[in-house]
């Protein structure tokens, strides 16, 4: 399932969007925790129907760049376009806006069954209707959660609780889904699924994704295109194949890039 | 209110499943057995008066105890403040129906307005609402520790304020004559009037709470109680949330002190005091967090052993008091060792 550049003919001008527009894009964006630079002056986008990967060591800032534009994290400089206009809502209005978040760690909610944890993907919805379509939808997509949705979502295992995050991410009908290490702490056999599922989404329900991930060889295999940051910087952009062909990665997870800097 | 309505009779639908679910946790169903014979045992030994005054502590204590589960038990915020909003309506209600001239008691004098109970009621819901708004907005900057700490505090100053603020509350003097529920010539003046009064506040607030935690808004305090943050990144505005249903709980128990109030025709800051909200909390914890059942157990517990007491014949009289709060702490750690959840309850601390 090897993919590059273009990974499925990508219709760049999806949505309405121009063909080179960002639907999603950081424009010199810069996020200090104090004295702490998570985020330097980093600029990246996503257009309409990509997978885009942000990739880099840890403390590198991948997260930080989710975090910043659902508004959790305090932007001191640049911005964040959302379809042309700089995104400057609260995290609530960001969700009614179309960019969902699947955070790290699953985040499910332990004591709720597992339909009401995807239908708190939707609550705000007031259409029964369209909760109900995406209510089918995302078990069409996740079999597992249609078979035991009135358990409790603490007795799931590991995988099928980030099957369960990521249906409640796409519950509140994203055009932009982020997500964040969504294979952190799954067995390999795990791992491979839910990457083959990030895919289907995309390829079913036209989501636009932007996937944080450290498991290098498994979302080079699904992505278009990434970014690659270390230390708060971008450190690379390109295509599955130019990263594969060049030492950006080796030089950034072992440290040489830092090192001739 | 059809979704009200509709929600009712499903639930009516539920009930034998409900039965059969609860009969699977043997300990619920012990101590619901236990709880339940041991009162009913109790109320006939002692016989009707006994029973109806033990009854109306109950109905207000559990109007109170059901209250602070939203907040405390739903929504996963412990707060220590509640007493201070009981107090308040308490205060309400003594204010502006207290007839009394207190000029003959050779006391200070206080403003009277000798309003009737049914008006007052509503403005000492109303009046913990109001300072509910205030408080909650500053809360909703904290979390945790710090948030416990902060309603602390809130318990203090509520409790200086009744002591200290001599010219509304005649500080440690307390109020005297304060109304009775009246409709026209009607005067709920008996104790099996104001029971059943009592009574059907309680069933209105439980119902109240029900619909509350059983709607979609009661859904995401739950989801706000498990992780508060992953609630917000799904649009939730969680602040407005914890705001709202504060508001709601502190008005219950403003509703409660109006009730307690006049039904001891008299308030003065001792009943209003830490001690008593620490109790209140102790109480929502041992009948189990987020069960409105649980703060009914919890409050029949603590009124069967605060009476229960008086009839230990070992026990000199002076004691008596300590030995509730002894009690009650043994059970307290008991629970904590053994049933971190309560007596009936769906979540830990």
């Amino acid at each position: 399932m090897a993919m590059d550049a273009g990974r499925r003919g990508v219709d760049a001008g999806a949505a309405g969007s121009a063909p080179d527009s960002m639907l999603l894009e950081l424009a010199g964006t810069s996020v200090r925790y104090r004295s702490v630079v998570a985020l330097d002056d980093v600029s990246l986008g996503l257009r309409s129907g990509e997978i885009v990967a942000v990739m880099g060591p840890n403390g590198a800032g991948k997260s930080t760049v989710l975090r910043a534009i659902m508004g959790l994290a305090p932007v001191v400089s640049g911005a964040i376009y959302w379809r042309g206009e700089r995104l400057a809502a609260p995290t609530h209005e960001i969700v009614r806006q179309g960019i969902a978040y699947v955070p790290q760690g699953r985040r499910i909610f332990a004591h709720l069954s597992i339909e009401e944890n995807l239908e708190m993907g939707c609550l705000h919805l007031r259409d029964a209707a369209e909760k109900e379509r995406r209510m089918e939808s995302v078990m069409a997509l996740f079999p597992i959660l249609g078979e035991r949705r009135r358990d409790a979502a603490s007795g799931m295992s590991g995988g099928q609780q980030q099957m369960l995050a990521l249906g409640r991410g796409l519950m509140a009908g994203p055009q932009v889904l982020l997500l964040d290490e969504p294979t952190l702490g799954l067995a390999p056999i795990v791992v491979a699924e839910v990457f083959r599922k990030v895919a289907e989404i995309s390829e079913r329900l036209a989501t636009t994704i932007l996937i944080v991930e450290h498991n290098i060889k498994g979302v080079l295999e699904i992505v278009d295109r990434a970014y690659v940051l270390n230390r708060g910087r971008l450190a690379h952009e390109g295509t599955p194949r130019s990263l594969r062909e060049s030492d950006v990665l080796r030089e950034v997870f072992l440290g040489r890039a830092d090192a001739e800097r | 209110m059809t979704t009200g309505f509709s929600r009712l009779a499903a639930a009516a639908a539920r009930a034998p499943v409900v039965l059969v679910a609860s009969r699977r946790g043997n300990v619920e169903l012990w101590a619901n057995l236990v709880i339940l014979t041991w009162a009913g045992v109790f109320l006939l030994w002692q016989g009707p008066g006994f029973a109806l005054t033990v009854g109306t502590v109950f109905a207000i204590w559990a109007i109170l105890a059901v209250s602070l589960n939203l907040v405390v038990g739903f929504t996963g915020l412990l707060s220590i403040a509640h007493i201070g909003f009981f107090g308040i309506g308490a205060y309400a209600m003594a204010i502006l129906t207290s007839g009394t001239s207190y000029e003959e008691l050779r006391t200070d004098a206080i403003p009277t307005f000798g309003w009737p109970f049914f008006a007052a009621l509503p403005v000492s819901a109303v009046a913990a609402g109001l300072v509910a708004i205030a408080v909650g907005v500053v809360l909703n900057r904290f979390r945790d520790d710090i948030f416990v700490l902060v309603t602390f505090g809130f318990a203090i100053i509520s409790y200086s304020v009744f002591l200290n603020w001599a010219e509304l509350t005649r500080g440690a003097f307390g109020i005297h004559d304060i109304a009775r529920p009246a409709v026209g010539d009607l005067v709920l003046d008996s104790d099996a009037e104001f029971l059943a009064f009592a009574v059907l506040c309680l069933a209105l607030v439980s119902l109240v709470s029900w619909l509350v935690v059983s709607s979609s808004f009661g859904r995401v305090l739950l989801a706000i109680r498990e992780d508060e943050q992953a609630a917000e990144v799904f649009g939730y505005r969680v602040a407005r949330y914890k705001l709202v249903v504060w508001v709601i709980s502190a008005m219950m128990a403003g509703l409660a002190g109006g009730l307690f109030s006049s039904w001891a025709r008299f308030v003065d800051p001792y009943s209003f005091a830490l001690l008593e909200s620490i109790l209140l909390v102790s109480i929502v914890i041992i009948g189990g967090l987020a069960t409105i059942w649980g703060s009914l157990l919890g409050v029949m517990t603590f009124v069967l052993l605060e009476e229960g007491m008086r009839f230990v014949p070992f026990l000199p009289n002076e004691s008596i008091g300590q030995a509730r709060q002894a009690v009650l702490g043994v059970l307290l750690v008991l629970l904590m060792l053994f049933r971190p959840q309560g007596l009936v309850g769906r979540y830990r601390l």
